[in-house]
């Protein structure tokens, strides 16, 4: 126990939370490896800012304890932790340049002047600023914003940096750009980054491993192809990615829409097999999505790529659906 | 009546034409005839402006006067700022209850003000009594009929005023900013001057231009509080239109205030939008 913490990166002990009589967060045990890239992945109310809040010092653990390379940290105010932030609304000095507001953090430590300029000059060259320097905050896109932040928190090279949905005010399309973006910076810094985010694609294209919080609960943890082959409960099977649910010998199972295979009635084959009704099938460009409802069942919906056509079947064709006995996965109840 | 004017400049202008006449006759009307007066009374010309020059006794008083402004200015704005300080960052509860206290001190008559004033530190006043009960000092100490006294009564009287302006622009900042300054290193006295001071500085402004302003028009307090021996430009304009009838000295002085205020207005608004320091939409 003693070997495993003193090992090189951010540990969480059985930390809890408590505002009154509400749990926020109980319990949660982690180990974040030094460079990880590690998402908290839950709906809003499911403990994941919290959890960031603690780490980062603004909010007081009710028991527990979060050791940094073996050190206990739990006591120590926000500043002197030297984890860098990225806060939603990106939360910029509104009076301050893009330069004054990345050079900061290496101004209260009182660092040279030359090596504040040199810095600087980095890190608006990481995130491709390199002009925007004597901009204020304002007159910048959202996406340039968060990209001021991030250089602002990763200037002083801290050990952890810390995103608080980061791009949950950017619109879609700048989303999957500054998600690339991020990954990329992620991978040149070399630093631990925790990122807290609602949203599954963002935490499955991003992330080296997500954690699943519930009610201020860790639900599950694991690699993103982990998650989403073998979800442990049906939260984990409906948050990250869609998912049918069907009852096999008393076990509630997960079968992933797209590893369903689905033909013309009397055409179907494979050891698991039921027939339905097609009742809608909606186009998505790259798929179709059929909702079959079969007798004695939920609706059951199959992705198929559009491409493959699947012309013959129209609404209310009668279908035949098989999958392999490993597509449905076995859940523990929650 | 199509493309005539009136139709141009929409109908909404007639519905704010009666109000537009009243504000024109009631007061732009007199304003204007304060500064008839200041060039035409006693005779046609500048002499009450040279005035200014040539007399002593009006330089003093107007020395007096910006002198007086300027403490209760910088007193009322630092401990107004404490205030509003606090009241941001006690519960909403407690803030409530400040924040009515406030409004009653609005409603509280400044003669009644200024004579709780005299019955706490006059001569016979509660504290000196006390003092020289306890025998703590062998002379009243004078508090009141001086600038002290004028002073006490005047930073008292504008901290509301103060405080109102200070309390909007510290509850518009974003508080994650200031988490933000910490998160990157800083303590809480370095975000304080760094991040919080410079953001309330609309507040600040707007707060120290409404004291000032209020503050050069005070006739009552120092009228009572100075015992006569501090005589500030509004009370001299009185003594001039009631006592000695020299209208042309007040008007001009009047007019002198008014054209010191826009002044004051006009070098503020090159150094930042007025607008965000009452307040408008965000610069």
């Amino acid at each position: 126990m003693s070997e495993v913490a003193a090992l090189p990166g951010l540990r969480l002990r059985a930390l809890t939370k408590r505002f009154g009589t509400f749990t926020a967060a109980e319990d949660i045990d982690l180990d974040i490896r030094r460079g990880e890239f590690l998402t908290l992945l839950g709906p809003s109310g499911s403990g994941k800012t919290t959890l960031l809040m603690m780490i980062a010092g603004f909010l007081d653990i009710t028991s527990g304890d979060i050791l940094l390379d073996g050190a206990s940290i739990a006591g120590m105010p926000p500043e002197k932790r030297n984890f860098g932030m990225v806060f939603q609304g990106y939360a910029l000095f509104p009076h301050m340049t893009v330069r004054q507001n990345i050079a900061y953090p290496l101004d209260v430590r009182r660092r040279p002047r030359a090596e504040i300029d040199r810095r600087v000059d980095e890190m608006l060259e990481l995130v491709q600023l390199r002009d925007f320097g004597h901009r204020l905050p304002r007159q910048l896109s959202g996406g340039q914003q968060q990209r001021v932040a991030l250089a602002r928190a990763l200037c002083f090279a801290p050990p952890v940096l810390l995103l608080d949905e980061p791009l949950g005010a950017l619109d879609k399309k700048l989303r999957i750009e500054v998600q690339d973006q991020l990954k990329d910076i992620h991978r040149r810094v070399g630093t631990t980054f925790i990122y807290v985010t609602h949203d599954q694609e963002e935490a499955l294209s991003m992330s080296d491993r997500i954690v699943i919080m519930q009610n201020g609960r860790i639900e599950q943890v694991g690699t993103p192809q982990e998650l989403y082959q073998r979800p442990r409960t049906a939260f984990a099977a409906s948050f990250l990615g869609k998912s049918n649910f069907l009852t096999r010998d008393g076990t509630l199972h997960a079968l992933r829409p797209e590893k369903i295979e689905i033909a013309p009635k009397g055409q179907g084959q494979g050891p698991n097999m039921v027939s339905g009704t097609i009742r809608a099938i909606t186009y998505f460009g790259s798929i179709l999505k059929y909702d079959v409802a079969v007798p004695g069942m939920d609706e059951i919906e199959v992705d198929v790529d559009a491409w493959r056509g699947g012309a013959a079947m129209a609404e209310g064709a009668e279908v035949d659906l098989s999958w392999s006995d490993t597509a449905a996965v076995p859940l523990e109840r929650d | 009546m199509n493309g005539s004017p009136l139709t141009r400049f929409g109908t909404g202008w007639l519905l704010v034409l009666p109000f537009l006449a009243l504000v024109v006759a009631l007061f732009l009307g007199p304003i204007a005839n304060i500064l008839w007066l200041s060039v035409t009374d006693p005779e046609p010309g500048l002499g009450n402006y040279a005035a200014l020059v040539t007399s002593d006794n009006l330089a003093g008083i107007l020395w007096t006067t910006i002198r007086i402004c300027v403490i209760t200015t910088a007193f009322s704005v630092v401990l107004g700022y404490s205030i509003a300080y606090a009241m941001v960052h006690v519960a909403q509860g407690s803030r409530n209850r400040m924040l009515g206290l406030l409004l009653v001190s609005f409603w509280i008559s400044v003669l009644v003000r200024t004579f709780s004033w005299l019955m706490l530190l006059g001569r016979k006043g509660l504290v000196n009594e006390t003092l020289l009960g306890i025998g703590l000092i062998a002379q009243p100490i004078e508090f009141m009929r001086n600038e002290l006294g004028v002073l006490i009564g005047m930073v008292h009287y504008m901290i509301p005023y103060a405080v109102l302006p200070l309390l909007a622009s510290m509850q518009n900042i974003d508080t994650r900013v200031l988490a933000a300054s910490r998160s990157l290193g800083a303590t809480g006295t370095q975000t304080f001057w760094r991040i919080y001071l410079p953001l309330t500085k609309p507040g600040l402004v707007a707060a120290a231009l409404l004291v000032f302003i209020l503050s050069l028009g005070f006739y009552v307090t120092p009228a009572i509080l100075g015992g006569g021996k501090v005589l500030m430009v509004a009370e001299y304009i009185s003594v001039q239109i009631l006592v000695t009838l020299r209208w042309g000295t007040a008007a001009m002085l009047a007019a002198l205030m008014l054209f010191g205020v826009l002044a004051l207005l006009f070098v503020m608004s090159r150094f930042m939008k007025l607008s965000t320091v009452f307040g408008g939409a965000k610069a």
